[in-house]
């Protein structure tokens, strides 16, 4: 009876282990599917610039304050936890130039794309979900239009240029703020603090960032896309579409990071 | 049921997801210039017909014309042109609900026509007094409009394009008996204005009182096959025990 038991159990979680994993596939091959039609749709008119710049204007403009906020303190903090390390080795001129490769490099991008993936990834998936549940998208489809092109490619196309710029705002407002605190509330001297920034700063390390930007934009756009048309089950369906589009594109983010980071660094 | 000339027809369609067979080998026609109401329980294929119907899904086997072209001859592309001929009152109206009721019926005739915007302004001032909208409601987002006016809203949208088939899904689902009675009257309306454009009704309800009122023809369909399809007089005194026990409902 208890032996039993325990196979039955044995048996139903290897089960749905087996049923996640086929699921998961199943699911990333839809979304290539997806990816694909989104690429097949963006290049056949009619081209709707309109919807395009509403949604710059809500993934750029309306996230340039949260964005300001949060390079700016992310700055300040790195200069402050950077001085105090390497004041113990005599090496606090540094600051300023350890700061701005890092955030160059690593903490704009990423971390603009964290936030544009809780910010504006969430929006997409519950304003198209909540579209799929009420029949609006039918409605489009009835129309005769396409309902990837007219509601996912303008924010695909929108996100993947929207967040290069807001990592270039990040990257300025988190400089400005290593600065400040660098400078004013630290005591590195000024003229110390630039020298060192133009010793040891490249362009590459810009473009490194800008193109990482680009890619988490992109991808955290096609998630948050494809999360809403998955969307079932009325308003229930919705939270779990708005909850998977930015657990996936947050973890996304940190994935592709890595993987970014290793080809970029070979070839620029 | 067979008609010359028939707006939509129906031949040996059957359509199966997997093992589950959600239409049957259906072989009908609908008339033009009429309205057509297709009966049936929860869960009986209406909407997957309907769905057939306007090429957003594709049938096993079997062929679907409408207006005389079948559809399976079709491209996604001019699938997509050619369902410009239908409109359609969703059962919750379906309306962009970031959109006035204004923007909601301009949107078809911005999307598919060269009109200038004092054109559409015109256009659209038309057909939203023509459902009984007033001017002041004009400017009201959707979830500011009661259910009644939201139906009327997007059965201007509906027509906003001058469709040959106007279809209906579930339209007084939800609603009290006088905006049931508006909707109706509604339908009605909308086929007798549009009578000499030969403009054909296709009602899916399950809403027996309301069809006996309004249609000319009433197919029954019961798990994936027509089980009835006669003139409305005849239905109401069909023998079919199946349409018996829902006419007493």
């Amino acid at each position: 009876m208890d032996l039993d038991y325990f196979k039955n159990f044995f048996i139903k979680q290897v089960e749905d282990f087996g049923r996640s994993i086929i699921e998961s596939i199943a699911g990333l091959g839809n979304m290539f599917l997806f990816t694909a039609r989104f690429f097949y749709w963006s290049v056949r008119p009619p081209f709707r610039f309109k919807l395009l710049f509403e949604q710059l204007f809500f993934i750029g403009n309306k996230s340039i304050a949260i964005i300001t906020l949060s390079g700016m303190f992310t700055g300040m903090v790195m200069a402050t936890q950077t001085y105090f390390g390497f004041k113990l080795i005599n090496v606090d001129s540094l600051v300023g130039v350890i700061v701005a490769l890092g955030m160059a490099k690593e903490l704009a991008p990423v971390l603009t794309g964290l936030i544009v993936a809780g910010r504006a990834g969430s929006a997409m998936a519950a304003q198209i979900g909540s579209m799929k549940v009420t029949e609006q998208i039918d409605a489009l489809e009835v129309m005769g239009i396409n309902s990837i092109q007219y509601l996912a490619v303008p924010r695909i196309i929108a996100s993947t240029l929207a967040l290069p710029m807001l990592s270039v705002v990040f990257l300025f407002v988190g400089n400005l703020g290593s600065y400040w605190v660098g400078t004013k509330s630290l005591l590195i001297d000024e003229a110390i603090f630039f020298s060192k920034l133009s010793e040891f700063m490249n362009v590459e390390d810009l473009f490194q960032g800008i193109i990482k930007a680009f890619v988490f934009g992109f991808v955290i756009s096609i998630i948050g896309t494809y999360f809403g048309f998955q969307v079932e089950k009325g308003a229930v369906g919705v939270g779990r579409g708005t909850n998977l589009a930015v657990i996936w594109g947050m973890i996304s983010v940190l994935i592709l990071d890595y993987f970014l980071t290793i080809y970029l660094v070979r070839i620029l | 049921m067979q008609f010359e000339n028939p707006a939509i027809s129906l031949k040996n369609v059957t359509k199966k997801f997997g093992e589950h067979t959600i239409l049957n080998d259906l072989s009908f026609d609908i008339a033009r210039n009429s309205i057509t109401t297709i009966l049936g329980f929860s869960g009986a294929g209406k909407s997957t017909l309907l769905k057939h119907v306007l090429g957003i899904l594709s049938p096993t086997s079997g062929t679907i014309e409408v207006l005389g072209k079948d559809l399976s001859t079709l491209d996604k592309v001019e699938l997509r042109e050619f369902r410009r001929n239908f409109g359609m009152l969703f059962q919750y109206a379906a309306l962009f609900d970031s959109f006035t009721a204004e923007e909601n019926v301009a949107f078809p005739l911005t999307e598919f026509t060269q009109f200038s915007k004092e054109e559409i302004h015109q256009q659209v001032t038309d057909l939203l007094v023509s459902v009984g909208i007033k001017l002041e409601s004009f400017k009201k987002l959707p979830s500011e409009l009661s259910g009644g006016m939201r139906k009327r809203v997007g059965l201007a949208r509906a027509l906003a394009l001058n469709p040959h088939i106007m279809l209906y899904d579930e339209p007084t689902t939800g609603l009290d008996p006088i905006t049931t009675k508006m909707v109706n009257n509604l339908i009605v309306d909308t086929a007798e204005k549009n009578k000499d454009r030969e403009m054909t009704s296709v009602i899916i309800s399950h809403d027996v009182k309301a069809t006996l009122e309004i249609s000319d023809y009433v197919a029954f369909l019961d798990r994936g096959t027509i089980v009835e399809y006669l003139p409305v007089d005849e239905f109401k005194n069909s023998k079919n025990p199946l349409i018996q026990e829902f006419l007493k409902l």
